[in-house]
């Protein structure tokens, strides 16, 4: 990875609010879809793309990409909206978004697009999968990294944990998870649904290495992930602290979000909101 | 419509509303049928639960988690947790319905329905929410067109498809009442309402729905109203007069309310929101070809996954709307033995 400069960072955090207009663009157009979560990811997933992975837009199937795991598929457009700003497609094609015969299908396919790496939707199985892709690596002698973006959510099916222990038990160091912390999902909040605090702890009884930091903060995560690349023998986690909807003030906070997508009024609101964001940041100089 | 016929005696008799008077068809999802069927065998019978996976809304659990949340339990997103809590809960006498989407449960939670559910023969009901196509932009991942096909093969097993928000309430009470291992299914989207409270609902017995002599078609789930649709326009049209069977007890399926449609018809239609390959059209070719071998053709997805779209045109695309019944209706009546 290279070194984050103060001018590197900042284009990033224009990126992730043109991410989070790419997102907003999606949804109203496609008129159902989720909200909250892919807010909340926007700014790891255009570190992800912008400075952390490797990989080549143009060459989606280059064999020694980085793999990025979305286990949470309903997020999908924060990963189409980040593809798109970085070349993967044009922008425009986000508005295809859930609509037949796109490639951009409401929940991300394998086959439809190349370098989304699996189909997902149904929660709790990206983590499985990115263990047989760090397995892989480690046998081929590979050097690229897995990444795997998992929701807390995910965190209560039973298949994620026997994940966690296998990627422990072959010692994947190269196998990075992700974890969107929102403490939201579709009743309400994680703590009361079926509580997975302390998670941090739960991942250390399970031999991971914990990181936490604040998913808003695209230095910190950077920085964050830079520490767990040095960590030898381990599988890392990072748990990212992340508020839902984030970016647009009325969604923020608000597990209702979850599923829904703004109407015509809400969307120009959002991208109000956005577009000052963007003014505020090209200000600070 | 705005003609004077009234509908045939069959529809009458089974006090069908006009189905064929669209603008006065009234519409309302499958599922919401289940959460007052729920809340209401909940309230005569205070074993009867509901376990919840994070999908409350989604599912219609909503009424009965305000009105009785003593006999409501939510456990976040464990498929498989579902079925196994609720084989024990039903081992020490509660009468448990779980639901989640049909592709989780029992789409991820098989074996366990298999074991714990009808091998130890437990009386756990699962509720299998936005099963078909027609859950529309979601896509493939959240399009269950399997589940009747890995539930019909379980010995043991209730699988009822019923055929709108009215008989899905009268199968929601019924079934809680009725000892064994349970799936009913049901649609996301608001579907046509042809039944009435007074059409009679019975687990196992197929309802003639329309009469006819010429095609017999075997339907379940919401496609029923285009299966009527079809034959409406098929008796004006071309003087074809169709039997519309509700199928909706997949299994056990009324084998002699099939044999007589097949002897009376000497065609067959089956029409379901499913693939095609194990559905309830296999079952229904599994019982003719063994005691009355008569033309099937198969209304169903074909061998394909599902994908994102709106919920009407995919199931124009997939070849299960109106006038795809008509045209299997045609190429069944151009086979029948003269
Ligand atoms: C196996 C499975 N069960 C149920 C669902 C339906 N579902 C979609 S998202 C979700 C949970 C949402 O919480 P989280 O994963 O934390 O996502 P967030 O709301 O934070 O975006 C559920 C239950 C699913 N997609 N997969
Ligand atoms: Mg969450």
């Amino acid at each position: 990875m290279q070194t984050l400069t103060p001018q590197r960072l900042r284009e990033l955090d224009l990126k992730a609010t043109d991410v989070r207009e790419g997102i907003i663009r999606a949804l109203l157009a496609a008129g159902s879809g989720h909200s909250a979560g892919s807010l909340d990811m926007a700014d790891i997933f255009t570190a992800l793309y912008g400075h952390v992975m490797r990989h080549r837009p143009e060459e989606p199937n280059w064999p020694q990409r980085d793999r990025l795991l979305l286990s949470c598929g309903h997020i999908a457009p924060v990963r189409y909206a980040a593809m798109a700003n970085f070349g993967y497609f044009p922008v425009e094609e986000l508005l295809t978004l859930r609509k037949f015969g796109t490639r951009l299908q409401g929940h991300p396919e394998r086959v439809s697009l190349p370098s989304v790496e699996t189909t997902s939707g149904p929660l709790g199985e990206g983590l499985a999968q990115g263990v047989g892709m760090a397995q892989a690596a480690k046998m081929d002698g590979a050097d690229f990294r897995v990444y795997v973006v998992t929701s807390d959510a995910e965190h209560q099916c039973g298949l994620h944990w026997e994940a966690m222990m296998t990627a422990a038990k072959f010692k994947l160091d190269n196998l990075l998870c992700i974890i969107d912390r929102n403490f939201i999902q579709i009743d309400g909040s994680t703590e009361e649904i079926m509580p997975l605090e302390p998670l941090a702890d739960k991942y250390r009884a399970f031999n991971w290495e914990v990181f936490e930091c604040d998913g808003h903060d695209i230095a910190a995560f950077v920085a964050t992930v830079e520490r767990a690349h040095a960590v030898k023998g381990k599988p890392q986690v990072i748990i990212a602290k992340t508020i839902p909807g984030k970016g647009v003030s009325y969604m923020e906070g608000d597990y209702t979000w979850h599923g829904k997508p703004p109407n015509a009024e809400q969307a120009k609101t959002a991208l109000a909101e956005l577009a000052a964001t963007r003014e505020r940041i090209l200000a600070h100089v | 419509m705005s003609d004077t016929q009234t509908l045939d005696r069959a529809a009458q008799a089974m006090a069908l509303v006009d189905y064929r008077d669209t603008a006065n068809l009234k519409q309302l999802p499958t599922r919401n049928g289940f959460g007052e069927g729920l809340l209401e065998a909940a309230q005569a019978n205070r074993n009867v639960i509901g376990i919840c996976a994070d999908l409350s809304e989604s599912t219609r659990f909503e009424a009965l988690k305000n009105a009785l949340p003593e006999q409501y339990l939510e456990i976040g997103v464990a498929e498989q947790m579902l079925v196994a809590m609720a084989g024990g809960l039903a081992a020490v006498g509660k009468i448990p319905w779980i639901a989640s989407y049909a592709m989780f449960n029992p789409g991820r939670s098989w074996e366990q329905v298999r074991t714990i559910m009808a091998l130890n023969q437990t009386n756990v009901k699962i509720a299998g929410a936005h099963a078909g196509v027609s859950v529309g932009p979601d896509g493939a991942t959240h399009q269950a067109i399997e589940d009747i096909a890995i539930m019909r093969v379980i010995p043991h097993m209730f699988v009822v498809v019923p055929c709108d928000s009215v008989q899905t309430k009268k199968a929601t009470l019924a079934l809680s009442q009725t000892f064994g291992p349970t799936y009913l299914r049901f649609a996301r989207e608001k579907s046509a309402i042809v039944t009435s409270e007074a059409t009679p609902f019975e687990i196992g017995k197929a309802q003639i729905f329309r009469e006819g002599a010429d095609v017999a078609i075997v339907a379940c789930g919401i496609l029923v109203y285009n299966a009527l649709i079809a034959a409406d326009k098929l008796s004006r049209e071309r003087g074809i007069e169709c039997r519309v069977v509700n199928n909706h007890t997949v299994k056990p399926m009324d084998e002699a309310a099939i044999i007589d449609a097949a002897k009376t018809c000497g065609a067959v239609v089956t029409v379901e929101e499913h693939q095609v390959q194990g559905g309830m059209g296999s079952r229904v070719a599994e019982i003719l070809s063994a005691q009355h071998p008569t033309p099937i053709e198969f209304i169903g997805v074909n061998d394909r996954f599902g994908q994102s779209g709106d919920p009407v045109e995919l199931i124009e695309y997939y070849g299960m709307g109106s006038a795809a019944i008509e045209a299997a209706a045609l190429r069944a009546h151009g086979r029948k033995r003269t």
